[in-house]
């Protein structure tokens, strides 16, 4: 990896130093997702209550955020790029809170 | 200047030289620099992945709601999905996503037969991804299984006669397993559609790899196709879950 605090454009938020991620690092990664994924598919078959439905997505999260951090090469990214990318996750979070929201204050009181 | 992906005419390179720009083939006359090219492509990339989380983001909260309305309808429509072919796909996505990824790295490093090689094997387990994918469907139509005028909610009022170890549902709540069902098509079927989408341009990349035309330092359409095909897997990383693990444990 270059040494960005040398390279003159080390606080360019639209730039970030190219970075080559070796193989070794992709099957790290690979035998994680495998791994999360055996595990999801483990938790299910354990009742655990409202617990499961947690543990599935938040598995599920782990892996989006390994694969778009690594795979996809988000942790390399300029600033500019991951603000972007966090704005838009953020954003989809915004609508989904606001709509189930909507949901359930419809018939308050009523259940 | 019809598009980044195109190959620049001599008359482009001539003008880029008058400008002093580095002229190589790739470059477009209208970014600085080859790098700053490389991330604003990164960049577009990146906004249209985010379009596509609020599309699909869109059917995850009709889903999120309806599980909560029709908790009971959803767990045993679930159950009727096969967890093993659900967990090999799930594992073959995974696979073909690391195959892509070690194809970026080698149209990184110029190794242009390994990164043939690479976007070949994405596209064999693409296949068997979605002919599994068939399989299940095709089993969903002989079962009456798919929502409209020939669904059958017989399963699902009355387990028991057809050997599942299940809790029957009243007949109101059993028909809502259409709901269920409506959800699963549309999802995995929108889903299959991007992976459709994804082998026909990897048909497209194959033979400019095999040109030579991505391992000669341009890189980025192969590496933008890898951020799509990503995206992909990441859409199905929660679809297996929500859609086939709902409650698998015995329901008691």
């Amino acid at each position: 990896m270059t040494d960005q605090a040398t390279h003159a454009h080390a606080n360019d938020p639209e730039h970030a130093e190219h970075r080559i991620v070796t193989p070794l690092q992709y099957f790290f990664v690979y035998i994680a997702m495998l791994a999360l994924t055996a595990l999801t598919c483990a938790a299910a078959f354990v009742d655990l209550k409202w617990a499961n439905a947690v543990i599935a997505v938040g598995i599920a999260c782990t892996q989006a955020a390994i694969g778009a951090l690594f795979f996809m090469h988000a942790a390399f990214q300029s600033r500019l790029i991951k603000l972007t990318i966090g704005a838009g996750v953020f954003m989809f979070l915004v609508m989904v809170t606001m709509t189930m929201s909507d949901y359930i204050s419809r018939s308050w009181g009523m259940w | 200047m019809d598009s980044a992906l195109a190959t620049t005419d001599p008359a482009d390179l001539h003008a880029e030289q008058e400008h002093g720009h580095v002229s190589l083939p790739q470059h477009r006359h209208h970014f600085e620099t080859v790098e700053q090219q490389r991330e604003a492509g990164s960049f577009g990339m990146w906004l249209f992945l985010l379009t596509e989380i609020m599309f699909f983001g869109g059917m995850f909260l009709a889903y999120l709601l309806y599980r909560n309305w029709y908790y009971p309808a959803f767990v045993v429509g679930s159950n009727q999905l096969s967890v093993r072919i659900g967990t090999f796909n799930t594992m073959v996505l995974i696979t073909s996503g690391f195959c892509m990824a070690i194809g970026v790295w080698a149209a990184e490093v110029r190794r242009r037969s390994l990164l043939v090689a690479m976007l070949v094997t994405t596209t064999l387990l693409g296949v068997l991804f979605l002919s599994l994918k068939y399989d299940e469907y095709h089993e969903k139509y002989e079962l009456h299984h798919i929502p409209g005028n020939n669904f059958n909610v017989s399963m699902f009022t009355n387990p028991a006669g057809y050997g599942i170890k299940e809790a029957p549902l009243p007949p109101d709540m059993a028909q809502k397993t259409q709901v269920f069902f409506f959800l699963y098509f549309a999802m995995t079927g929108m889903h299959a559609l991007h992976m459709i989408i994804g082998l026909g341009i990897l048909c497209w990349l194959i033979p400019r790899a095999r040109r030579g035309d991505f391992s000669a330092g341009y890189v980025a359409p192969v590496e933008n196709f890898a951020l799509y095909w990503h995206f992909i897997d990441v859409v199905w990383l929660f679809l297996y879950p929500l859609l086939y693990l709902i409650n698998r444990h015995p329901m008691h």
